[in-house]
């Protein structure tokens, strides 16, 4: 367990590095100067060259992404063109709300995607399978800026159910969270009702049947528990998908994550900041990635450690 | 290929699916035939005196947007691009995913860890950010973004690929292949790939709908496609600020947007169903 372990941070470490080329790269595609978006258009030769030799950019290439990735390392993520402050603190402090909202999703899409999957696998090739499924398709088709407006046009506007936006309360927090994780709720249920086909097809259930337990209880007592193990691996997964789904998210319901930041960026074109969320965003991801792999062997060991 | 067509005749959500794509595919081709105005006029009655958007109408069927153009119009031209992107962009992401996919699960080795460490390098980053990201870098227009969608989009294909043809190499035909003196290149198209065909053709199908959702976020996000071509996610994007007091110029297109990519999923599932018949009803 021990070299798996090691060998998987080893793993992270290594994609983490090549996030960082990546985007070290990225910045160098950019058709703006970087030197003309800090000093601004009037500025004298002088400024410009002595503002150029600040951010090291006289230096060879090799040299400017070690110290770009001593940067990265001490949690420097640059200056934001538009707010003219530190691009780390800015993300660090719009971390909350999304890390709050992505919980809030992970429990949505549980909330729809279990009942959902028990459901079609207990009716397996009947009409409320069939309708199930083509449900979950549905929600996985669905764009997430619609089903978060068709929400907030319904719930918040015509029937007044909910704020329509705005941060702070439980009652924020659910239409952002069930337009987050809808679809994610419609893989579930797909992933749930497989996982609790091949659980019914075991002996044991056959035993609790045969003993006279209620079919109820037995996909409840028995299923269940053993169907949700491979669901419970792949929520560390969820952190990447919601990271491009918050984006979208955020600005719908107003909400002040790194996704609402992220917007922002894009609309000023504020280069910093677009590549401090990625980046941070592709943290998240290589974390979440590295829980599944780390749970799924604890969960079921018949998983070879690699 | 008969038995194939027989078995994804009788699925009724297939035959939807498909039936729908036709549909929206003649509606995209005849666009300049059917819609009733050109998509970028400015009609002078499109608004009403305060200068909001005309709901639906005889004169207007889907009403109109905030610029006094006819929504039908732009929708259909709109088909135009969500088709044109959805089908190019994942084409040449399962074209370079696939042949990745490929050379890394037969040649295996050094090439084959530097491909699929390059996917895990890849899925650390949210599709959408770095699509994003580069199209922020780039000019946003046509070609950007399908080069950015295939950019974004070719990494699940090649590694579905990779696992299944690493299992393909090792059957005794392959073998065989080999001891009868035939090349590699030889090997790869003549014997592994006709195998693979379906695996492709079921995550082509479903690859496009995962597109025409992202070109719909992207455009959404005012980073997709440039106007006046008109884009459905352009056009929810453009009414948003309206869209309280009028609900169906983001209903519509995001309702066209959601049939579309229906459309692609039920196909895609009922083909995976047609081909492989032994994983019927596995999920």
């Amino acid at each position: 367990m021990l070299r798996y372990l090691a060998k998987r941070l080893a793993a992270s470490v290594l994609i983490l590095l090549g996030v960082s080329i990546v985007t070290f790269g990225l910045t160098f595609m950019i058709p703006a100067d970087p030197v003309t978006m800090i000093a601004g258009r009037n500025s004298t030769p002088q400024m410009r060259e002595q503002i150029r030799v600040q951010l090291g950019l006289d230096k060879p290439i090799p040299e400017q992404y070690a110290r770009y990735l001593g940067r990265l390392v001490t949690g420097d993520l640059g200056i934001s063109y538009a707010r003219k402050s530190e691009v780390a603190p800015l993300v660090a402090s719009r971390l909350p709300p999304t890390l709050l909202l992505m919980l809030g999703a992970i429990i949505a899409e549980l909330m729809i995607g279990l009942p959902a999957g028990i459901y079609a696998a207990t009716r397996r090739g009947r009409f409320g399978d069939k309708a199930a499924m083509t449900l979950s398709f549905l929600s996985v088709s669905t764009p997430q800026f619609v089903l978060g407006l068709t929400l907030l046009y319904l719930f918040a506007y015509l029937w007044n159910w909910f704020p329509l936006g705005g941060y702070g309360k439980i009652s924020n927090l659910i239409l952002p969270a069930l337009t987050l994780g809808l679809a994610g709720g419609g893989w579930y249920s797909r992933m749930m009702r497989s996982s609790m086909i091949e659980v019914l097809r075991n002996d044991y259930i056959r035993t609790a049947r045969a003993k006279g337990m209620s079919e109820w209880r037995v996909v409840m007592k028995h299923g269940f528990r053993n169907a949700i193990l491979p669901i419970v691996a792949m929520i560390g997964l969820d952190v990447g998908i919601f990271m491009s789904g918050v984006v979208v998210v955020e600005n719908v319901f107003g909400w002040p994550g790194i996704g609402q930041l992220m917007w922002q960026a894009i609309q000023s074109l504020d280069i910093p900041v677009i590549m401090g969320v990625t980046i941070v965003a592709a943290c998240f991801i290589v974390l979440g990635n590295l829980i599944a792999d780390l749970v799924s062997p604890l969960i079921d060991p018949r998983i070879r450690l690699r | 290929m008969g038995d194939t067509w027989k078995r994804f005749h009788c699925d009724r959500l297939a035959m939807a699916g498909l039936v729908t794509i036709v549909v929206f595919a003649m509606a995209a081709i005849f666009a300049p035939v059917i819609a009733p105005y050109n998509p970028s006029e400015q009609f002078f009655d499109g608004l009403t005196l305060e200068g909001s958007p005309l709901p639906p109408s005889w004169r207007f069927w889907f009403g109109t947007d905030t610029n006094g153009r006819d929504q039908f119009s732009r929708l259909l031209y709109g088909a135009r691009t969500s088709l044109l992107i959805g089908i190019v962009a994942n084409g040449i992401a399962v074209a370079v995913g696939a042949a990745l996919g490929l050379v890394a699960g037969y040649l295996r080795g050094w090439t084959g860890a530097a491909i699929m460490r390059l996917t895990d390098l890849m899925m650390a980053f949210p599709p959408l950010l770095l699509a994003i990201a580069l199209a922020a870098i780039l000019k946003p227009g046509l070609n950007i973004v399908i080069l950015v969608i295939a950019l974004v989009n070719w990494v699940q294909i090649a590694r579905v690929i990779y696992t299944e043809t690493v299992a393909l190499s090792e059957r005794e035909y392959i073998e065989a292949a080999r001891a009868l003196g035939a090349g590699n290149l030889r090997i790869l198209l003549r014997h592994l790939l006709p195998h693979l065909i379906p695996t492709v053709i079921v995550y082509a199908t479903l690859g496009i709908a995962t597109t025409v959702l992202l070109e719909a976020m992207l455009s959404f996000l005012g980073r997709g496609v440039q106007p006046p071509t008109p884009a459905w996610g352009m056009m929810i994007f453009e009414s948003q600020s309206y869209f309280l007091n009028a609900p169906w110029l983001v209903f519509i297109p995001g309702a066209a947007i959601l049939i579309l990519a229906l459309a692609f999923n039920l196909v895609g599932d009922g083909l995976r169903d047609a081909l492989d018949p032994t994983q019927r009803g596995r999920g």
